[in-house]
């Protein structure tokens, strides 16, 4: 039974981890088009290159952080979370 | 003539002293790393190493693998600098000195351009951020452990900054930082706090979490090539079936996008966000209106003691 239990919690945590990386999408959408649009922008105006790729390198980064919230949540779930739930299933046991 | 040559000696000997103030924390973090590290198989991904716990009031004081290394590269940092400037002169000669100007003078530019000229003297403090920052993620170059991949560091500054945010919110009146809150609708106030506090939180997950999906990354695709390599030539006798052909190039691709260029780009966006959010949180013309108020308060409070005196005396 416990072998059970423990399967669950790690199947979870696995199951979980890979859920919570489905929030990948949105930053590659948004990346997307921000290099999309600072393409365009870029094929209008060459001349303005630098402050177009540096300004697209920033949003970039910001769109970025959602995507990396899920990432710190899958890597919590796969390194952290196991170890602490097993623990707390070992001391409601006894 | 003689004393020409003994400069020239002990400006050489300072030269030494502070290149090797450069390298040597460094060859001590790769020693250390090397002494400590225990012997392990595969691949592991783990956290900081701790190395003693320091027994505190609430919780123990753990100094870790990051804090050691975070200092080193102070120490490190600290050198370059003393480096680039010695022997400094009003007209430019040595090519160290023409680069250090260049670094001061975009930085400068830099300050000027998205933080304002009420902010001119905070380009040292951006720039140290910034050299700290770039210089921590590229530490992982030497397969030292970055200190940027610990939450903890990177907190640190983001807390840093939000101090100075919130400092600054409060320079240019206090009684608007409050009602901030409560717009555009009261009832949105929880939201409006959450919001607050979102800032340092999204600072540093954004730094420490690039740093730490490239080392996790990298790691992953070591093995996985190790795997591969076993694969083709594990029907090979002896020694030879350990030939790492997949391990050689490959990983240095990737090691140049993960650690050189993510490294660099999340030091500028954060030194970049500081300045936008330390320089958006304050308006000059508030802190004017302010300042004049308080001096007309003020002026008003001297005539009446002064009258008063007056009154006195007659």
């Amino acid at each position: 039974m416990l072998e059970l239990a423990v399967g669950i919690i790690l199947g979870c945590c696995a199951l979980g981890a890979g859920v919570a990386m489905i929030a990948g999408i949105g930053p590659g959408i948004g990346e997307g088009n921000a290099v999309a649009k600072a393409c365009e922008a870029i094929g209008r105006q060459p001349e303005c290159k630098g402050s177009v790729t540096s300004t697209m390198l920033m949003g970039c980064a910001v769109a970025e952080t959602t995507g990396l919230y899920a990432l710190v949540i899958a890597i919590l779930l796969i390194f952290v979370a196991p170890n602490m739930l097993v623990n707390i299933l070992l001391g409601v046991i006894g | 003539m003689k004393s020409v040559k003994t400069q020239k000696k002990v400006f050489i000997t300072v030269d030494v002293l502070l290149i090797l103030m450069m390298v040597l924390p460094i060859v001590a973090g790769i020693v250390l790393k090397v002494l400590t590290t225990p012997p392990s198989e595969g691949v592991s991904i783990s956290g900081a190493m701790v190395f003693f716990s320091i027994p505190m009031p609430f919780q123990d004081l753990l100094i870790t693998e990051s804090q050691i290394n975070s200092f080193l590269v102070l120490i490190s940092i600290f050198g370059l600098c003393l480096y680039m400037t010695h022997g400094i002169k009003v007209k430019a000669e040595t090519r160290r000195q023409r680069i250090a100007e260049w670094i001061v003078e975009k930085v400068e530019g830099m300050v000027n351009e998205s933080m304002g000229d009420y902010f001119k003297g905070y380009a040292p403090f951006i720039a140290a951020i910034m050299a700290l920052s770039a210089f921590s993620s590229l530490l992982s170059l030497f397969g030292l452990y970055p200190p940027t991949s610990d939450l903890n560091i990177v907190a640190g500054w983001a807390i840093l900054v939000f101090v100075l945010i919130t400092y600054y919110k409060l320079k240019s009146g206090p009684l608007k930082y409050l009602k901030g809150f409560f717009e555009p609708v009261p009832f949105l106030a929880p939201m409006n706090l959450i919001g607050e506090f979102a800032t340092p939180l999204s600072m540093s997950f954004r730094h420490y979490g690039n740093v730490l999906s490239g080392t996790v990354i990298s790691t992953l695709l070591a093995s996985a090539l190790q795997g591969l390599s076993h694969m083709i030539l594990g029907w090979l006798p002896g020694a030879l079936s350990n030939i790492p052909i997949f391990q050689i190039g490959i990983p240095a691709v990737l090691s140049i996008y993960f650690d050189v260029f993510s490294g660099c780009l999340q030091a500028y966006i954060f030194a970049m966000l500081t300045m936008m959010y330390v320089s958006g949180g304050f308006s000059y013309d508030d802190y004017l209106l302010r300042k004049q108020k308080r001096q007309q308060k003020r002026m008003a409070k001297n005539k009446k003691s002064k009258t008063k005196n007056n009154l006195e005396v007659v």
